[in-house]
């Protein structure tokens, strides 16, 4: 997994409410059975004109000019900007794993899905929960100025402004230690296999129909 | 002390270690998978050089991209026309058979939607924690089970580890007291709560149906209602345990037998929220409000009544609902006060992990029983939730019924509801299905999805629109 400490990067606004998972990414592109090449189809139906297929070639199809990621003052963004419960829906790693392709590293909206939050951590990509008002005064200053750009500094738990100002947010201290340092939590947990092990013979007394072979 | 919730004693029957930074580490014993969301995973385990934790607590079956139609599935996997799908199921094939994980292939009888198969093979137990990568893994809840979806990631740490890193979750309690009104079925009853609390309802929360309302249904109304708690944002779905739960377990393959079925019994009786339990948050639904549910826009919550019209801009509640509502209205081709009865349909999908186990198929053959599908309806297929569910409905002489009616009768898998198959929407087509998301495109490019029960659906095959169910 990438790391993540400090990123600065243009911000992207899509004002919706409720983006769900197979609206970041269709189903059609789930019969991959690699987690990586899912960028270009990233809101496949908003961005193109027409409808995309597995394995494709999309560089000629025709885009969506209206579409926020295909606007000149957007190329590039790193950060995108939306509305409540983003990540609705399936439980699809294909999501992230989208995003980051694209190359987005962090999300900013007033609430996630839980799974596709909890599944973001897991590739390198923070999703950042602020208060409706402070994504509604977002919104604006991105429309305001073209080439808005916000500085996410992890470490210190920080959105910096272009003006100077500093929007604190909050993160977990697992899943921020674990972004930091790009860490596999396999690995970490596999580091308690003692008491795993342990859980399992005592469980097993309790209920052993549970461990029928 | 305060009594504790059914999702507090789960959480707590499962807590392998709790660390200082508010994460705990959870026990899972079933693991399922599918061809979708775990090759990436078993990928990772080979380039980590590592083996599944515990063999017996994985079942794999191939659903999602899986054929339909006889003459596909008679060839086997080379028979998938589709080269992507016939990789994904293939692969899946693949790493069952490397590392060693019990798999009903798509030929196997017992093959079919993952969460319909669990159940049905007593491989989901009350007390269980069980997990797949897919979000609709709530359904399992109806067992008193603490059961979720996940991410790939977490597949393959579930895969190595046996356990997840979990935070632990509020308590939720949605209360339908009172008496259903006849022909309200599950699927109802969740599509109601749904436009109640909103998609966001439950983020965050394990969400427990309880209330007299809930404790008259079959398991299989359970089922669906767990099933989409995902829907108002719950990734987890619970029932407590009764002796329905019991008498549905019995005597499946997986479940424990002789001495041990008395032992898990007796455990068992403890699996529900203690009187004196304190929740978060409790939503109090009267059952008597409760009509037949039709989604009109592009979100479950955007639901109403058979007897409905979709809504005006006047009555959403905000300036964001407002915008969801213009944008629904123009990908749904819908104007606003246009009366549900009023939208005409073009497909009717009767199947998912919602709504494809024998009591679907039974209430949705009882309404097309001696009727035809409506000349103007392109398409109506059933598609049974595995091939057992199909063999028992050939038993019972469900599908020569559906057949005369003018249904398409498939064989076991996912199929429309994501389209990830060949069975999808045509672009603009509007369809009565009985599976669980409306989102834009889920059913197929342009495609517009209206949720309903199985009864619903095939009421709307014979008119050719949606109609009362209970007026027929």
């Amino acid at each position: 997994m990438k790391a993540f400490t400090v990123v600065t990067g243009i911000v992207a606004p899509m004002d919706r409410a409720n983006i769900d998972t197979d609206m970041i990414i269709p189903k059609q592109f789930l019969k991959s059975i690699k987690r990586s090449g899912f960028g270009p189809n990233l809101f496949d139906e908003l961005r193109y004109l027409d409808e995309g297929q597995p394995d494709a070639d999309n560089s000629g199809r025709p885009l969506n000019p209206d579409f926020v990621l295909n606007q000149p003052r957007y190329q590039g963004a790193a950060v995108l900007l939306a509305r409540e419960n983003f990540g609705c829906g399936s439980s699809r790693e294909h999501a992230p794993w989208a995003l980051e392709d694209f190359g987005f590293r962090a999300i900013i909206a007033p609430s996630y899905a839980d799974i596709f939050y909890n599944n973001s951590f897991k590739n390198g990509l923070l999703p950042i929960v602020l208060a409706d008002e402070l994504v509604d005064q977002l919104f604006q200053e991105v429309a305001a100025s073209e080439g808005y750009q916000l500085t996410i500094d992890l470490p210190e738990q920080v959105i910096r402004k272009p003006s100077g100002e500093c929007i604190p947010f909050e993160v977990d201290a697992f899943r921020k230690h674990c972004l930091l340092n790009g860490l596999d939590d396999i690995g970490l947990t596999l580091q308690d296999a003692d008491a795993i092990r342990a859980y399992e013979v005592t469980r097993r007394q309790q209920a052993p129909w549970l461990f029928n072979e | 002390m305060a009594g504790k919730t059914l999702y507090d004693k789960l959480w707590h029957m499962h807590l392998v270690q709790e660390r200082d930074d508010g994460t705990a580490l959870i026990y899972i014993d079933r693991h399922l998978l599918h061809e979708v969301t775990s090759p990436q995973a078993f990928e990772g385990l080979r380039l980590a050089k590592r083996q599944p934790w515990r063999l017996s607590a994985n079942l794999a079956t191939p659903d999602h991209n899986v054929p339909t139609t006889s003459l596909e599935r008679e060839s086997g996997i080379e028979g998938i026309q589709d080269p992507v799908s016939r990789i994904q199921v293939r692969t899946l094939d693949e790493n069952c058979d490397e590392f060693g994980i019990t798999e009903f292939k798509m030929q196997d009888q017992r093959q079919g939607i993952v969460h319909v198969v669990g159940p049905e093979q007593g491989a989901t137990l009350p007390g269980m924690t069980v997990v797949c990568g897919d979000s609709h893994t709530a359904t399992h809840g109806a067992f008193a089970a603490l059961a979720h979806g996940i991410g790939t990631s977490e597949v393959e740490h579930v895969l190595a580890t046996q356990c997840l890193i979990q935070r632990k979750m509020k308590n939720l309690l949605i209360r339908v007291e009172g008496e259903l009104g006849q022909g309200i079925t599950g699927k109802d009853v969740v599509l109601h709560i749904i436009g109640v609390i909103g998609t966001a309802g439950g983020n965050g929360c394990a969400m427990e149906f309880g209330g007299s309302a809930i404790r008259s249904l079959s398991m299989e109304a359970r089922m669906t209602m767990c099933n989409m708690a995902i829907e108002a944002g719950a990734r987890v779905g619970l029932v407590g345990f009764d002796e329905k739960t019991a008498e549905y377990v019995k005597g499946r393959p997986f479940a424990p037998t002789a001495e041990q079925w008395e032992q898990a019994l007796a455990a068992w009786q403890d699996l529900v929220s203690d009187d004196d339990a304190v929740f978060d948050q409790i939503v109090e639904i009267r059952a008597e409000d409760i009509q037949p549910q039709v989604t009109w826009g592009t979100s479950p919550e955007m639901v109403t009544t058979i007897n409905g019209h979709v809504p005006t801009l006047d009555e959403a509640a905000d300036d964001v609902q407002r915008m969801g509502f213009e944008r629904a209205y123009q990908y749904m081709g819908l104007t606003p006060g246009q009366k549900i009865t009023d939208i005409q349909l073009d497909r009717v999908f009767i199947g998912s992990c919602t709504n494809s186990r024998i009591e679907d198929l039974r209430a949705a053959a009882d309404v097309a029983k001696g009727r035809k599908v409506a000349s103007t309806i392109k398409q109506a297929l059933v598609v049974p939730g595995s091939g057992l569910v199909k063999a028992q409905a050939e038993q019972e002489g469900l599908d020569r019924i559906f057949v005369e009616a003018g249904f398409e009768w498939r064989e076991p898998g996912c199929s429309m509801c994501l389209a990830m198959n060949a069975d999808k929407l045509g672009n603009g087509e509007h369809c009565a299905s009985t599976s669980n998301r409306n989102f834009e495109g889920r059913q197929g490019y342009g495609g517009r999805t209206h949720l309903v029960s199985p009864a619903m659906a095939a009421a709307a095959a014979i008119a050719g629109h949606f109609v009362d169910v209970r007026a027929l």
